[in-house]
Parts: structure tokens; sequence; C-alpha cells
């Protein structure tokens, strides 16, 4: 929503720093010297704290400028991110102070997961600690690189430059297994503001420089313009008689006139307007971190969760992926247990179907054998999701790339998509249905048209059970009651098509026969899209088969019905064998269902 | 595009987040210029309109242009507005002189309590920024209160990646702050640009003092400044600024944790 065509100007945009490292290395008291030897706080805010520390009969402490709570103070410890608003003579910046006790881990996640830059604090006295180093973890898992590092308390060490190369050696090798490279390692008292507004006698080896100039020296992080577009949908609204799909621009760019695809769906159109309210000019384009509206050149049906991109530039669309998973939640991360993943506006059911490592995150050590990981720690995984999820490896699209895990109502986790490999027959099917839809030749007559004339959109209607649970008789039943309805139902029969269109396949019947379920669904998507609601059935045994239908079906809706004692899966409809019996009843209540559904709508008309 | 153009597409994402994920929305107007530029906000977020209604928590002890100027911009803008008020404590005669922390929580706290559950709010939108004060620097965007509203500031949710907290249980509510990243300075200049029509409590009398900040009349102060446009303010405010915006809000100065005090049991 810029104003377009004013050019850039990046020196007002603030820089965002958080400060890390382990507990009681002095982080708040770094920040709070900052501020003070910059003349950044308000006139009596130092007489306040100074009161403060003498009521509680304590020395003067920085650390009060941010820790505000009651509790910070008494126990002299952050519990949670603060976030102060800073500027140098070169340019401002908002500093996030993250806790460093490992009970508040995902505070400093939250601090630190928008941070562009971040100092890491080590006490020269106590040296490397275990939060140093999972500190420095989870910043590489959040992407963030840009780091230097603080070597507070020198004065405790009588500035000695041997504990100063130690401490330095010890974490660069650190660093360097984890691929970050510090831009420093600044010797610095916080508490006597040694080296951090400007270089004190007190180290005259240490010949870099100081804390206010390093951060000066960080750059902000460029705006991923130059990357595919990206923009996953958020909401879509009607307002005025427009339909606006809005949402925010991730990566890239768009114009109006461009043709976008909506992914997982495969549905595409044309950008026809750009749409924004109290702007000096109406925009043609937008660029990313823009949270913008456009309207369609076609009424199709988009929504929340959708991904949308250029044709030759598409999301990568999976059940699985492997991803580097960091946990803050107070249950363990374990494999089989359901989770729900949110990845951009896409929300859904999803399980760790394989740990492949899992790590402390303190030591960087191998937990070996474990399925899965506790509270603070990190684990190399694959995913897996109920239906499948637009995203990119985080590698080429930070943005699209990660994901959070919530476990009842709460976020517990956060990951990185690290590696794809189509391995499944489903995969590779899916890249096909891709080219299909995109090439797909439309009628001049619309979806919605032909559901007007119909009474009811075009539906894949699936029976499954195992056999001998009555899926035959129930398709007829119902094929026949929708008839009567003066419904367009059609049952299709998978032995009519083995018997025409699979008489060159040598055992059709065999489920391992893919190509059997192909063909079928191929034919289902012609009857789909001639308007029909189209009955099949299948084996339970056939899950693979299930899943190439609903594919092969896309974009029209698939309901199951699932006859079974116990239901598997998440059906539409579950009838238990007694219910399948009674194929007139069950015909009726899966009638219901579909009128609730809005499936069926009735003719709006007569002859 | 600048710093502005950031913090507004930052808040209109939040914006319609909060309005996909909550049912039962409503967002905080209190008058002043915080909450009217999260009100100018919803209607850029939503292309001209704002679907979401607005409650204003009338303590009766408002500065009465307050009331004048929130009545013609809510016909003009063609705002749903939700008024509500604490009458019980009113009757039983709450007023700051027994003691500010108890009338704002009486008032403000109990009165918006009122009004969320006689409509079953679950999102609650306020133009709160983390420049005002230590407790609210330590907001998140999508932050939870429990039944008895209160915040449970030491147990936190994580908030990464603009994924925020939008599951909840029954009896619960979310705080939503679109406008948590935002500074005094950032207001007045997104005003300025925008040319939004602000109260004019504001801007300097020919006396010399203005509002900073506004409350209730008994508890609210002015400073002094010869600020009469919204230009001359964002010069004092870059010029400026070694006094705190609520300087001028008596409550503040009450106790030492006063802020965290009110604030843990359901204040703004």
């Amino acid at each position: 929503m810029g104003n377009n065509g004013s050019a850039p100007d990046l020196s007002s945009r603030l820089l965002r720093l958080v400060i890390v490292g382990h507990v009681d290395h002095g982080k708040s008291t770094l920040v709070g010297r900052l501020l003070s030897d910059t003349g950044s706080l308000p006139e009596g805010k130092l007489d306040f704290i100074r009161d403060i520390c003498k009521q509680q009969g304590k020395d003067f402490e920085f650390a009060f400028l941010l820790d505000a709570l009651q509790e910070e103070q008494e126990q002299g410890i952050t519990i949670d991110t603060s976030q102060i608003f800073f500027s140098t003579a070169q340019r401002k910046y908002v500093i996030i102070d993250a806790p460093g006790h490992k009970e508040f881990l995902k505070n400093m996640v939250t601090g630190a997961a928008d941070a562009e830059a971040a100092l890491l604090l080590i006490d020269a006295n106590e040296g490397v600690q275990e939060q140093s180093r999972r500190h420095g973890y989870i910043l590489k898992l959040l992407g963030l690189t840009q780091v230097a590092v603080v070597i507070n308390k020198m004065d405790l060490v009588g500035y000695d430059e041997k504990v100063y190369n130690n401490i330095k050696t010890e974490y660069t090798g650190f660093l360097d297994s984890l691929g970050i490279e510090a831009k420093e390692f600044i010797p610095v008292s916080a508490k006597l503001g040694v080296n951090i507004a400007a270089l004190k006698d007190e180290m005259p080896w240490y010949k870099g420089t100081t804390v206010l100039n390093m951060l000066d020296q960080f750059e902000k992080k460029p705006l991923p313009d130059h990357l595919p577009f990206r923009f996953p949908v958020q909401d879509v609204y009607k307002f005025d008689g427009r339909r606006i799909i809005a949402g925010r621009v991730e990566s890239g760019q768009v114009k109006a006139g461009d043709r976008v695809i909506f992914s997982p769906s495969n549905k595409q159109a044309v950008i026809n307007s750009i749409e924004a309210w109290s702007v000096p000019e109406q925009p043609t384009s937008a660029t990313s971190s823009e949270s913008i509206g456009f309207t369609l050149d076609e009424q199709i049906f988009v929504e929340r969760g959708d991904v949308c991109t250029l044709q030759d530039q598409l999301p990568i669309v999976s059940t699985t992926f492997d991803a580097n998973v960091f946990w803050m939640g107070k249950r363990n991360l374990e494999k089989g247990r359901k989770f729900i993943i949110k990845l951009n506006t896409q929300e859904m059911g999803c399980e760790v179907l394989e740990f492949k490592k899992a790590i402390d995150a303190s030591t960087l050590e191998t937990l070996t054998g474990q399925n899965y990981i506790a509270k603070n720690d990190v684990a190399e995984l694959t995913l897996k999701t109920r239906n499948p999820v637009a995203f990119d490896l985080f590698g080429s699209i930070a943005t699209t790339g990660r994901f959070v895990l919530v476990d009842g109502y709460d976020v517990c986790g956060g990951g990185i998509i690290t590696t794809y490999t189509p391995t499944t027959k489903t995969d590779k099917l899916r890249d096909e249905v891709r080219t299909r839809d995109f090439n797909w030749v439309k009628s001049e007559i619309t979806p919605e048209e032909r559901a007007y004339r119909n009474g009811h959109r075009a539906t894949l209607i699936l029976i499954t059970g195992e056999p001998g649970t009555g899926k035959g008789p129930l398709a007829r039943t119902l094929e026949h009651s929708l008839f009567e309805n003066n419904f367009q139902s059609y049952l299709l029969d998978r032995r009519n098509v083995n018997l025409g269109l699979g008489a060159d396949l040598e055992d059709p019947t065999n489920s391992s026969e893919s190509e059997s379920a192909r063909r079928l669904g191929e034919v289902a998507k012609l009857f789909l899209d001639a308007g029909h609601v189209v009955i099949s059935t299948s084996n339970a045994f056939h899950q693979e088969d299930q899943a190439d239908l609903r594919l092969l079906a896309n974009p029209y809706p698939v309901v199951e019905i699932q006859i079974a004692a116990q239901p598997t899966g998440e059906p539409d409809i579950a009838l238990s064998l007694d219910e399948a019996k009674d194929a007139i009843k069950a015909a009726h209540k899966i009638q219901e269902f579909l009128k609730e559904k809005k499936i069926l709508m009735g003719h709006n008309y007569s002859i | 595009m600048d710093h502005l153009d950031e913090l507004e597409n930052q808040s209109v994402f939040i914006l319609r987040e909060a309005y996909k994920n909550f049912k039962n929305l409503a967002m905080l107007w209190s008058i002043g210029k915080d909450s009217t530029v999260l009100v100018w906000l919803a209607r850029k977020a939503f292309f001209g309109h704002c679907p979401i209604p607005l409650v204003h928590i009338d303590t009766t002890y408002k500065i009465p242009a307050m009331i004048e100027y929130r009545d013609r911009v809510a016909k003009e803008w063609g705002l749903n507005l939700v008024v509500g008020k604490n009458q019980k404590a009113l009757d039983e005669g709450m007023n700051h002189e027994k003691g500010r922390l108890i009338c704002c929580e009486a008032l403000k706290t109990q009165g918006l309590q009122g009004i969320m559950e006689e409509h079953g709010y679950t999102g609650l939108i306020l133009g709160i920024r983390r420049d005002e004060e230590g407790t609210r620097a330590k907001e998140r965007y999508f932050s939870p209160r429990d039944k008895n509203f209160e915040w449970n500031f030491k147990d936190q949710p994580p908030e990464l990646w603009d994924q925020y907290k939008t599951s909840f249980a029954e009896d619960t509510h979310i705080r939503i702050h679109p406008i948590l990243h935002w500074t005094e300075l950032n207001v007045w200049e997104y005003i300025l640009r925008e040319k939004i029509p602000i109260i004019d409590l504001y801007f300097a009398t020919p006396e010399g003092t203005r509002y900073r900040s506004l409350g209730c009349a008994p508890c609210t102060g002015t400073i002094q400044s010869t600020a009469k446009t919204v230009e001359e303010i964002v010069e004092e405010l870059k010029n400026n600024t070694t006094t705190a915006e609520r300087s001028g809000r008596a409550q503040d100065q009450e106790d030492t944790y006063a802020m965290q005090k009110l604030r843990a049991r359901g204040y703004m």
C-alpha cells in the first residue's frame, strides 16, 4: 500500500537489533548503558531508576530501564523481551532485549525472530555458557547471521587480553560449525561504560571498534523484491460490488494484467486492478512487504491459504517435506501426535513422519535414537500435512519457507523447510495434474452457469469401505435417488472404465496398477467438468488410489462417505455397517449433508 | 517504501488477521490520536470501510470536547459505535478522589469488562504502543487475557514470523495491538501524511499549553507547548523529547509499578 512512484527512503527505516546471550551476562545493562550514553532517555528516567534501586537497597542498575516488571527488578533477571527505540547520529534503531534464562527461550525467539542483526553477549568471567550456544544456534535457524559478539564484564577479569582471546577462539569455533562469521568480538564493561559509546584506555591491546560504531556498520536487510512473486491469500472481501483478494506480497512484484496461479488449487486468472483506499494515486503494481488487495478478471473461487504466484515461478506443492524445527512447548514434540501447522496463511493438521536427528541445542550433540524432542531442543525431521500445502525452501524464499507448529491453543515450535524430494507417485501425479490444469481448454459455459442450470455443483462422491460393506448397493441407491430429485447424477463404475478404456492394461484390477486409477480419475474429471454429481466407490485398502482420485478431481470438491465399524482418516460422513445396510436411509442422510454444504442447491427456475 | 509505509503495511496485515480469525471482534476507540489512527488504518485495510464495531468506554469524566468529536467523526465515517459505561460504579459515586488506580479500574477496566461480556467479544483491538511505557514494551501483537481479564505477563506466548495467537480457550479473549511497533512521532507523522482529522485538544491554546495524551479531565494534565498544527507537533517531538508522553497522566505516577498493576488486571 505504499505511495507508488516515490523514491525508496531506506535511511528512515529503522534497523531491528536483538541482544541475546546467557542469563546474567549483562544484556539489559548493555542496552541501558547505550541509551544513557547516547542521551536517549526521557528526563527524570535515570533519577526514577536510581530511586527504585535505592528502595530495594541495590546499586544503580541500568537494566531496570528495560526490566520494567516488578518481578524482573526484584529478581534481577529479564523475563520477557522488551523493545526500545534508540538512535545514533547515523540512523534509528529498535533494540530488542531478549531474556537469557533457559526458561524464557520462547521470549528470546519472539524477540529475535524479526531482527536484522544481533549482538551476542558473553560474560568474560563465566565464558561461553549453555545459552551462549543455544542462542547462537537459534539465530542461525531464524536466518539471522549478521552477528557481533560482545565480551562483557572485562572489568571483572582485569581487562585481561588472554581471557578475551580464549573466549574468542572458543566461540569462533562454535560459530564456524554453524556457518556464522561474527563481524567483531568487542571487549566491554557495560556497567562502567567501557568501549560502549567510546573506546576507553583500559584495553589498549584492543584495536577494534565500539559497540555503538558496530551498530552503524550493520546492514539493513534488503526487501526481497528480486525474488519470485509470492502472495499468500489472507482473506477475500466483498466491498462496494468488488471482490477483493487481500494479502501481503511476501516477495517479488506483481502488476495489473499479470496472469496469476493459485496453489495448491491450480486456479488461474488475470489481475484486473490493484485496489487501495485514500492514496494519492491508484497503484498499478505492488512489491514485497506491501499489504494490498486486487480484483481478478474472472470470479474464480479463491480462499485464505491459497498462494498466488506467476505461472512460470510456481511454489512447491506437497504433503511432505524436511525441516529444521525448534521446540518451545511444555509437551514434547513427538512422532505420531497431531499438531497444527501454520505456514503463511495456510493452517492444517500435520504430524512428524520421521525424526532424522534430534539435537541438544546447547551442545549441538545428537540425541541418538530419540523419536521426540523436549522443550528448548531442535530436530531435523520430516513433516507430513493432512492435505497438500504450497511452500518454498527457506534457502530460496525465506518468508514462504518457514512455519510454526501449534499444540492445543499454543504456538510451540518454529521451523524452516530445508529440502523437498518428490519421491511418491502422488508427488509426480500432482505435477502432471498441474500441467493439465494450466493447459485445460475452458468451455464458454462456466461451472457457475452449469450449477445454476443443474441445481447443484459438480462434485465427486467417493464411497469407501472394505469389500462386502455395501458400497455398491449404496452407490446405486444414491445415484437413483439424486436422479429422482432432478439432479444430474452418474455412477462411474470402475469395472466399466476398465472394460473399455482399460482394455490395454494387463491387470487393471491389481491395486498396484496405478494407471487404472489414473484413468478412472481422468474420466471423473471430464464428468465433473460437464457439471455432474459423480459417484464412485473405492476399496478401503486402496488409500493411495483415493489420494490420486482427489488430486485428479481438482478443482472440484470430493465428498468421502466411509462405511466402517471404526472410521479412519477424516471422512465427510462416517456410516456404521448397520447404517449402510439401510441404503435408502443412508442415501437420504448423504443428500441432507450435500444440501447443508450447498452442493445441492435446488432448481432456481421452472421450464 | 518509507518507514511510514512499512508501519502501515504491518498494521494493515495485523488488522486483517484479526478480522479473519475472530468472529466477534471489537476495536477500542478512546478518541485519542492513537486509536483514531487505528480507525484510519482499518479503513485502509478494508478499502474505506470499518467493518469492526468501535467501543468507547465513557467514564463520564472525559473532557467534553471528546464526546462531541466522537459523535461527529462516527457519523462522518459511518462507524458502528458502541458506548460502554460502568453505571453501577458511577451510581455508587466512583471518582478519582477514591484513589486513581481504583477509579481507573472501576470505570475503565470494569466498564470494558461489562461491555465485552454483554456483546461476547473474543477479540479486542487496541491502539497501545511499545514506546508508551515499560510494560507495554513487553506486549505481543496478539496478547491473551484469561477469563478474569488478567494478563499473565510472566508467561506470554511466543510470537514469530507474523504467526499470531488466534486459538484460545473459551471464556478468554485476545487483545490485538496493531500499532504496537509505532512511536509517538510515527503517529503524528502519519496523521500529517494522511491528513487525518484529530481532536483539537492536542493543539496548543493561546495560553501556550496542549494535551499530549488524552484521558479523564481530573487526571489529565497539559504540557507547555506552542505547537498549534500537526506540522508543529511533529517538529516539537523531533526536537524534544526528554519528557515522557504520559507525563500528564496522573494514574501512572501513583505507584512505581502502577501500569503493571493496572494492566495485569485488564487495563488497556
